[in-house]
């Protein structure tokens, strides 16, 4: 649902050319390279991209979770309410998370604790940051149960006892129990069904309207943006190589990475005979090039396009794409004109 | 019609300590020969039993499984390697179907040893060699382990695999839900290019309803082990008859922000499949349910069209169109 009344330009988080190295036994991987965005309060920021493409390694940067080593912030800055949160020590950290930023992991089955009733867990997180008693706790975590769809009378039991949707659900209780100003929801959604999907999902978008959290959701599946986010970053080898507006990404997509993730996706209302996917693989992070990452793949690669990275260019206000044939000035292929039309 | 296979009112039941859990009840359904047939649904529903109950993995415990006009329902040892050369499958995880200590070659070359379609080494090495090309593997990684392959390459050895001994009926289980979108585009454009070039037969079962429409004639829905609706695949997206069917397709998120749908959401989750009663297994969840369809569990008619429903309401619903 596209929601336009909460466009006001209240900055919550602002990360500014983040760069994330792991550091392995065969070399460097480069899993984050310059990304940097902006989320807004009360808005749904969609990450769309493909697996390894450095979108999970954003989400840890920014919850502090990073393994280290191997992994390394080499530069940049997460602004947290202004506040930079790079560099702030664990224990800082650790008041952070939970409190001002919630997470959904995508595997519910996993982030759950099984020998902990799932009461105690939700009351565990609001004991962590809020001054109260035990029995005060156990009553708000039980309202929180409540909240996300789980009889309060549940308190008790223990994930195995839940389905999958189920266990889903009380992580967005817990992630959601000292109302955060920011929730992660990385592929909250991947590893259940359809059906459970829909409940989930209007679960988030509901809760998130009545505690006017932010969202940024992560996710590999463009109809779970089109109809959750009001603005997606498309994702590609560690750097946004598109960003904008639902319209600007689903109506004028510029970026070629972009249109080829639209081609590769059967889908139920338009039918094609065959379906137009990206050739090639994903790049590694371990041997990226100096040039365009996409290069390899893309339909419309020339020669000019190996002359360095490619710049960010405003195509229209607000839409960010990173290909040097978005210039309106810039020669282009045969191919790209096709591929317009 | 040219029916490869047919199955009659199988059924596959598994003994719990609760009791017989119904994974597979009384299907019914012909697949004609160089089509795909597709089902769909949700886990838990019996779709994968289904898939590996007619390639012999699962006896079945009741019903009939006819394919090319043999009964193969309870095959011998011999029988069933002689299906084997006709009948293949597709595994859903490309990482745990393959053996991580044969090479690619190996692994390719493993139906042909088991079912002695060579003459000679070289014979047998030139036939690896062209099913690599056939699937788009580089023959540079003939000697390369599974782990060195990323998921789109180690899903085109496991088809490889099941195409060495020329099959006509090929199961396949999920064969893209673990790939990324422009690598499943990959392998479901060489899917449909390997059944025009080879005449293959598929049974397509997956959890994807995007997929399954694009890939199949005709499609089943199942749920808790029986089939709700089966009709052709453009049938069954423009005239949807049953609430289940209904609902799963609103429940799609559309990547089209054009397009304003109302989405029917479905209450609570799947019920157990443990010795279900007789009365309609969705009823619980159907919005439309009343006590006839707590009374008895509604049979697979046909209402036109070849298009088969399996709900007490489905005529009062159609009038609400």
């Amino acid at each position: 649902m596209v929601e336009k009344n909460i466009q006001n330009n209240e900055t919550v988080l602002e990360v500014d050319d983040l760069v994330v190295h792991y550091n392995t036994e065969e070399g460097v991987a480069e899993a984050v390279n310059g990304m940097s965005f902006t989320l807004h309060k009360g808005e749904t920021l969609g990450l769309v991209g493909e697996t390894g493409a450095g979108k999970t390694s954003v989400a840890l940067a920014i919850m502090g979770l990073l393994p280290v080593p191997p992994s390394q912030i080499i530069r940049g800055s997460i602004k947290l309410n202004g506040e930079e949160l790079v560099g702030k020590k664990n224990k800082e950290m650790r008041s952070i998370r939970g409190d001002k930023i919630g997470m959904i992991f995508q595997d519910p089955m996993t982030s759950l604790n099984p020998v902990m009733s799932v009461g105690d867990q939700i009351a565990e997180v609001i004991r962590l940051h809020e001054n109260i008693s035990k029995g005060e706790a156990s009553v708000k975590a039980g309202k929180m149960l409540e909240k996300v769809g789980i009889a309060a009378d549940r308190y008790k039991e223990y994930p195995h006892q839940f389905s999958g949707g189920m266990k889903q659900r009380v992580v967005i209780a817990i992630a959601l129990a000292c109302n955060p100003n920011i929730l992660i929801a990385d592929e909250p959604t991947t590893a259940l069904d359809v059906t459970i999907q829909a409940q989930v999902l209007e679960l988030i978008n509901d809760l998130k309207k009545d505690y006017g959290t932010s969202v940024i959701l992560i996710t590999h599946d463009l109809g779970v943006v089109a109809e959750t986010c009001d603005r997606c970053a498309v994702v590609y080898a560690g750097e946004i190589v598109e960003s904008g507006s639902l319209e600007d990404i689903f109506l004028h997509a510029q970026h070629p990475y972009t249109k080829g993730l639209f081609g590769s996706i059967p889908r139920l209302d338009v039918i094609v005979e065959r379906l137009h996917p990206i050739k090639g693989l994903m790049s590694d992070p371990m041997t990226l090039p100096e040039y365009c990452s996409f290069y390899d793949r893309c339909d419309h690669a020339c020669e000019e396009c190996k002359q360095g990275e490619p710049a960010c260019m405003e195509v229209s206000p607000g839409h960010i794409v990173r290909c040097r044939l978005a210039h309106p000035e810039a020669m282009k292929p045969e191919s790209w004109e096709k591929g317009q039309a | 019609m040219d029916e490869i296979l047919k199955v009659e009112k199988l059924k596959k039941y598994y003994a719990t300590p609760r009791g017989l859990l119904h994974a597979v009840d009384n299907v019914d359904f012909s697949v004609e020969r160089g089509k795909t047939m597709g089902f769909v649904g949700e886990s838990g529903c019996g779709k994968s039993t289904l898939g590996s109950t007619i390639i012999g993995l699962e006896v079945p415990t009741g019903g009939k499984i006819i394919y090319d006009g043999r009964d193969i329902t309870f095959p011998t040892k011999k029988e069933l390697k002689e299906l084997r050369k006709e009948l293949q499958m597709i595994f859903q995880d490309p990482f745990s179907s393959i053996d991580p200590r044969m090479s690619i070659s190996d692994i390719i070359a493993e139906p042909l040893i088991i079912h002695r379609m060579y003459r000679s080494r070289q014979e047998r090495t030139k036939k690896v060699e062209e099913l690599m090309d056939i699937v788009g593997i580089a023959r540079r990684y003939a000697y390369s382990y599974p782990h060195e392959l990323d998921g789109g390459r180690r899903q085109r050895v496991g088809i490889a695999r099941a195409l060495a001994v020329n099959p006509k009926f090929i199961v396949c289980d999920e064969p893209v839900s673990a790939l990324d979108v422009s690598i499943q585009a990959q392998v479901l454009n060489l899917l449909q290019d390997l059944q025009r070039d080879h005449q293959l037969t598929y049974l397509f079962i997956t959890h994807d309803l995007s997929v399954v429409r694009h890939i199949s004639d005709d499609i089943c829905v199942m749920y808790l082990g029986q089939i709700v609706e089966k009709c052709s695949a453009a049938e069954l997206y423009l005239h949807t008859l049953h609430p289940y069917t209904k609902a799963l397709l609103s429940a799609i998120p559309i990547p089209d922000i054009t397009i304003k749908k109302k989405r029917i959401l479905m209450k609570g989750e799947l019920s157990s499949p443990i010795e279900p009663k007789d009365q309609c297994r969705f009823a619980a969840r159907c919005p439309y349910a009343n006590e006839e369809c707590y009374s008895s569990c509604p049979k697979l008619m046909d209402v036109g069209n070849g298009h088969m429903v399996a709900c007490h309401k489905v005529h009062s619903l159609e009038d609400n169109l």
